[in-house]
């Protein structure tokens, strides 16, 4: 497998933040909303690879968020690089809490306990007035190393540089992770956890770091959302936008980290289309859209130019049957 | 003397079927034990519990002097047993060299490295090194999908040898295999398992596998051991013959 | 001993609706093993429908309890009608295939069928509340409830009891249980199970129009309502086992008293406190809780 060296993937990041200079306000926007999807659907990829999916990444989202807008309100904090850091501490945070307690858990059950306790979250804080209950608060512009961006198209382009950056160092150290000893005992755990157990390896443990850095990389994600809308409000912890987060992902499979990015791109651009031409339509285009990469592209839109990896559902749902058979005869 | 593993009133039962019925027993180091019984006797139960995979409802455990009976698989792999299984146990989309490289890494105390490449640290070099001793190096890096149930067979015993265990736990390993193959993969086996001079322990059906291979049997018959001595012995003796082997005259 | 009356009504009124919902989910998630994230959708079509239904009798004059029944046959039919077609045109496509593949498929339908009702009906919220007086109002407990409301009670009750002699009294019925029970054995045993996943998801999205049609006349018509809906009854779902139908009504009743008790006791605590049972039922008691003994590791 030809494997690029991170440093040199740091080459289409940095061409990728200067190639903004030259694009209008719109796309800028659509890019940053883009790359920030991007860094959630990224934490779900990195945890989907022991063969848990979070379906409540809005979770980590709006905590990440409502910390940052906290935060960034009762002590005036709006340098962006901060409130990105702040964002990834409180998603981490809450992810080293719940973390070892979800991981006990596999599969679909696993699944729809992440649901579960996100729309615990979003419950909580629809009522909770102090925060603004359902219409949220908002929160002022934020700035880069002490400079203030009162031009529109200035500012716009430093939160697409912020994130574009974060997401894409993200990305680097993903690509470093998948290929690093614990990334691959991380796809182990998906084929065989009783395996890996018996190898004197704790699963549970390695779920638990996945999903840590999923929140943190989610944690700043929601930062990134807050800045970009300058509001807050419970919808970040709605199931419908983790659900969001996980459509990114399975669009780009489970191979590539590029193809998270190119979903995510994809996604936006879809969105920003169908708005414009046919207002309404967003959701049902994407919904086509989907049911087209479920029927070509089942391994999601990285299959294109992945190695072909083999046979996943078959094998995986073998081994567990057997892994039960071949301990209990 | 010294035992590798010492059983004393083992009991388990699985609501009406007795499994292990104040089962003791005690393995010296060195030793090549075959466990023998009809299906339902107990043996994988028994190989179970030794490796925490069950708690048994009563009884005691000892490794080298260390109580095991709660312990979990993990921990219990972390203090000396390893044991291959009856339908192999392998990461199937990964390659030959990459599940034997995830069992290196389980070796160390320390956390995973999130940086260090997977097959690297001399990770890769101790897969391979296995590999060859059951002479499938050249299949190092093709999937695991790929790969026949005798070579997964092999791999699977491969996996459980890297920890160096002091107890190795072989869950038939010859089933599977086609007859004529038997004895070679027997050997292969014993051949790449006596570097680390483990004390095995193999559960088998193959009466001339148990006769050529063991120098100690246990015949289990619902959860109680009926018969344990040398295999001609053993073999010979007549509630064996009834109770397991069926034997023919 | 006031509060407690209106709190039990008041809960149970709100779990005559939400039964109907989740029956309906859990019967396709018990037969065709699919957990069916368009089922709100349904539900939000058949209320839509029935307050298109509710105008246009309005607008021929015709009397109230006319239209009612109309409405409520008409939601039925176009539902069960847009199920069949959907579980045979496109569900069928992918049996066979993971299991996350057609809970995806359920997803994308879900969102085409968000925007084909805010196509169809706009994005301003509808009323219909004409039926809701059919009923006239009584008294209980020294409150004042809407007749219409004290009726949902014994109607889903009815469907409920209908749904289960139907599956347990019935050769039809038994055939569903089987093929939720073990499907392979009734493949082996001549089962047409084509059939009866068709028959099943039409079944099921007809619930949740019907439920929807329901509660029409109680609730305004907008976007939003299906997702409002679905998660709702997938944690009733979850809380009473998922393809158990007595779990459906006993998870239903316990949110609708949940949410009846917050709501007089503390407010705060409406919504998260039904997400608090299904996460708390998701760790301790994974299966629901009315096992089931079908309900095999999923």
């Amino acid at each position: 497998m030809r494997q690029v060296h991170p440093l040199v993937m740091l080459v289409p990041v940095i061409a990728a933040t200067l190639f903004g200079r030259m694009l209008p306000t719109w796309t800028l926007s659509l890019a940053t909303i883009a790359a920030s999807n991007a860094l959630v659907a990224l934490g779900i990829v990195v945890l989907a690879r022991t063969g848990n999916v979070s379906f409540g990444q809005g979770l980590v989202f709006a905590a990440g968020g409502y910390g940052v807008a906290l935060i960034a309100n009762s002590w005036g904090i709006t340098d962006a690089v901060a409130q990105m850091l702040i964002g990834a501490v409180c998603g981490g945070l809450i992810g080293l809490a719940i973390g070892p307690l979800i991981s006990r858990y596999s599969g679909i059950f696993f699944g729809m306990l992440t649901l579960a306790l996100s729309m615990v979250f979003y419950g909580a804080l629809v009522k909770t007035t102090v925060l603004g209950g359902s219409d949220g608060f908002n929160v002022v512009r934020p700035s880069l190393f002490g400079i203030s961006f009162v031009d529109p198209r200035e500012a716009d382009f430093m939160l697409y540089a912020v994130s574009v950056v974060t997401t894409g160092l993200a990305g680097i150290a993903a690509a470093v992770l998948f290929r690093s000893e614990f990334g691959l005992a991380s796809l182990a755990v998906r084929e065989n956890n009783l395996r890996v157990e018996y190898l004197g390896i704790s699963a549970n443990r390695i779920i638990t770091i996945n999903f840590v850095i999923a929140a943190v990389f989610a944690g700043a994600s929601g930062a990134f959302a807050l800045m970009a809308q300058r509001h807050i409000d419970p919808q970040f912890a709605y199931w419908t936008t983790s659900g969001e987060f996980v459509f990114v992902a399975v669009l780009a499979g489970y191979q590539s980290v590029a193809a998270v990015f190119v979903a995510s791109l994809a996604l936006e651009l879809v969105r920003s289309f169908s708005n414009l031409y046919l207002p309404n339509t967003w959701q049902l285009v994407l919904g086509v859209f989907l049911l087209a990469v479920i029927l070509f592209l089942p391994r999601g839109i990285g299959s294109l130019w992945t190695r072909q990896r083999r046979k996943r559902a078959e094998s995986s749902a073998a081994t567990s049957t057997a892994a039960e058979e071949g301990v209990a005869s | 003397m010294s035992t590798v593993l010492s059983v004393r009133g083992l009991d388990k039962r699985f609501g009406a079927v007795v499994a292990a019925d104040a089962l003791s027993l005690d393995i010296a180091p060195g030793q090549k034990v075959s466990l023998i019984g009809a299906n339902g006797a107990g043996k994988t139960t028994f190989v179970n519990m030794v490796t925490g995979y069950l708690k048994p409802d009563s009884g005691s455990i000892t490794l080298d002097g260390i109580d095991i009976g709660r312990r979990s698989p993990r921990s219990v792999a972390r203090l000396g047993i390893s044991r291959s299984f009856q339908i192999p146990q392998l990461f199937i989309e990964l390659t030959a060299a990459e599940n034997l490289a995830v069992a290196v890494s389980g070796m160390q105390a320390r956390t995973l490295s999130l940086v260090s490449p997977a097959e690297a640290g001399g990770r890769r070099d101790k897969a391979i090194e296995l590999l060859q001793r059951f002479g499938l190096a050249n299949l190092a890096d093709r999937p695991i999908s790929e790969l026949a149930g005798g070579v997964r067979k092999l791999i699977d015993i491969a996996m459980a040898l890297v920890r160096r265990p002091k107890l190795l736990l072989l869950d038939e390993p010859t089933s599977g295999v086609s007859a004529e193959e038997k004895f070679a993969t027997m050997d292969r086996v014993i051949h790449a398992v006596a570097p680390d001079a483990a004390t095995i322990v193999f559960v088998e059906h193959d009466m001339e596998i148990v006769s050529r291979y063991a120098d100690r049997v246990v015949a289990f018959y619902s959860g109680r051991i009926l018969a344990d001595g040398n295999p001609q012995d053993v073999l010979k003796d007549p509630e064996v013959r009834r109770y397991v082997t069926g034997g023919a005259q | 001993m006031n509060l407690f009356l209106t709190i039990v009504l008041d809960g149970l009124i709100e779990a005559s609706w939400l039964f109907v919902v989740a029956l309906g989910l859990t019967l396709v998630f018990g037969v065709l093993k699919i957990l069916n994230i368009a089922h709100g959708s349904f539900y939000a079509l058949g209320a839509y429908i029935a307050a298109t239904a509710v105008t246009i009798a309005a607008a021929y004059s015709l009397p109230p309890a006319l239209g009612f029944v109309a409405m409520l046959l008409s939601v039925a039919l176009i539902a069960a009608v847009v199920g069949l077609l959907l579980e045979r045109g496109l569900l069928k496509m992918f049996y066979g295939r993971d299991e996350v593949v057609l809970l995806l498929v359920t997803y994308a339908v879900f969102l085409i069928l968000e925007d084909t009702t805010k196509l169809i009906w706009g994005v301003n919220p509808i009323y219909a509340s004409q039926p809701y007086e059919l009923f006239g109002n009584a008294e209980f407990a020294g409150l004042n409830y809407v007749g219409y409301d004290l009726l949902l009670i014994p109607a889903s009750a009815a469907i409920g009891l209908a749904v289960w002699f139907g599956l347990n009294r019935t050769v039809m019925g038994k055939i569903v249980l089987a093929v939720i029970h073990n499907e392979e054995m009734s493949v082996s045993m001549g089962v047409r199970v084509n059939r009866v996943y068709a028959a099943a998801f039409a079944f099921g999205v007809l619930l949740a129009a019907l439920a929807g049609a329901l509660t029409a006349p109680k609730i305004s018509m907008q976007p939003g309502l299906s997702s409002d809906v679905i998660i709702l009854s997938f944690a009733i779902v979850v809380i009473g086992g998922l393809g158990s139908v007595e779990g459906a009504a006993i998870g239903a009743i316990l949110v609708g008293l949940a949410r009846a008790a917050s709501v007089h006791l503390m407010p705060q605590a409406e919504l998260f406190v039904i997400y608090l049972i299904m996460a708390a039922v998701l760790m301790f008691r994974p299966e629901g809780l009315f096992k089931r003994e079908t309900a095999r590791r999923i």
